[in-house]
């Protein structure tokens, strides 16, 4: 944020245009280079969080899912607050199956 | 593939969006390079529209095309256009639009091959779009100069193509940003220099400014690399020749073309707090 934007915000006007491009830039181009349509990256939303809440229970308004790009690298970024760890079904890669709520909510998965 | 000539150069200038400015910058760095004594060639890739001949002064002295070269009517030379107050440069004209019907990226390849037996450097005007045009044109190129303004339609565009010359191996790819505004990009209304070297992840072969003396050189056909001129992007455009041949030229900083308390005032707002 430059001190414009800062001074901006303080007066409740709008952000500089050229901070909004920016923006707005980084958001469609992280769509573009990953060639994922918004119905495909919504698909795989619900799938992530219908796993992920296999496991943990999740707060389903605040979940999301979406793509952000740095230096022509684009990652998926998952940010899924945990309301509380639910006892873990059984499974045979996890016998112990004791999970504490404690993990980091933020779950990230880049790919070049 | 396009074949190696030993030493020489194949530089395709494209931008994805239309109107950004690649056939000025193709015509003013061809001028300039040759002034420095590279041998250096001009191929108009824009069949389509062309307008490369036009910007050089060069559209009343067109014999043959680069179409009567890949039908055998004619040698290479005799199709060159040579300039006459710059006997470095060459320019081999675009053909008739109907080539587009036939013409292939091999064909492309063949031109420049031709070309680069004789040339130090070779400049491929591209046309627009990421079409066949486009495609004909990068598939005879090593090396690219990618040309945007600070503008989001432009950008985004200059990203699609990036990432078409990335797969296609060709490298360096460098960055000209044109029809910089100074005064604009000060008052934030205009993407800085670093947002757009950022976004694009591209090292910055140039900056252009805005500047009227454009038109008024591509009204008389003679770029502004010819005459000596002194205006704000000749002096862009000599620089970017200069770095095209390794030579290491500072970047003018847009910030500090403008001088006084506004413009004092205006640095200090873009000072980035957190
Ligand atoms: N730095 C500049 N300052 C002012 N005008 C400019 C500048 N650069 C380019 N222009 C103007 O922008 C217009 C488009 O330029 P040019 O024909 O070089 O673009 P282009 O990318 O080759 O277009 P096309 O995609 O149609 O081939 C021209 O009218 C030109 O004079
Ligand atoms: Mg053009």
């Amino acid at each position: 944020m430059t001190l414009r934007d800062f001074i901006n915000k303080l007066l409740g006007r709008q952000p500089a245009s050229a901070t909004t491009a920016k923006q707005r830039l980084q958001l469609v181009l992280a769509h573009d280079r990953s060639d994922l349509n918004p119905e495909l990256l919504e698909q795989m939303r619900r799938e992530i969080l219908e796993v992920v809440s296999r496991y943990v229970e999740i707060d389903l308004e605040e979940g999301d899912v979406s793509l952000e790009t740095e230096d022509r690298v684009t990652a998926l970024v998952a940010n899924l607050p945990i309301r509380r760890t639910k006892p873990l079904p059984v499974h045979e890669s996890n016998p112990d199956g004791d999970v504490h709520g404690e993990a980091d909510p933020v779950w990230t998965a880049s790919q070049a | 593939m396009p074949v190696t000539t030993s030493g020489s150069r194949s530089i395709l200038i494209c931008s994805g969006k239309g109107g950004v400015g690649k056939t000025t910058l193709t015509a003013n760095l061809g001028i300039a390079l040759a002034r420095q004594g590279m041998r250096t060639a001009v191929l108009d890739a824009d069949f389509g529209l062309r307008n490369l001949d036009l910007l050089l002064g060069l559209e009343n002295r067109i014999v043959y095309t680069a179409q009567e070269v890949l039908s055998g009517n004619c040698r290479l030379d005799q199709a060159l256009v040579k300039h006459k107050l710059e006997p470095n440069l060459a320019l081999l004209p675009a053909g008739n639009p109907r080539m587009l019907e036939w013409l292939k990226p091999e064909d492309m390849q063949t031109i420049v091959g031709l070309l680069r037996e004789s040339f130090d450097i070779v400049l491929i005007d591209c046309p627009a779009g990421i079409e066949d045009g486009f495609k004909n044109a990068a598939g005879a190129a090593e090396e690219a100069i990618v040309i945007t303004t600070p503008e989001v339609s432009a950008v985004r565009d200059a990203d699609r193509v990036i990432g078409l010359l990335n797969t296609r191996g060709i490298k360096p790819i460098q960055l000209v940003l044109n029809r910089v505004r100074p005064k604009m990009m000060a008052n934030q209304e205009m993407l800085a220099v670093d947002d757009v070297t950022d976004i694009l992840a591209l090292p910055l072969l140039g900056l252009v400014l805005e500047d009227e003396q454009v038109i008024v050189s591509t009204n008389r056909g003679e770029p502004l690399t010819l005459n000596g001129s002194n205006s704000p992007a000749a002096q862009a455009y000599n620089n970017i020749a200069r770095r095209v041949c390794g030579e290491d030229v500072p970047l003018i900083d847009p910030a500090k073309v403008r001088r006084g308390l506004r413009a004092k005032l205006g640095r200090l707002m873009q000072t980035k707090i957190f």
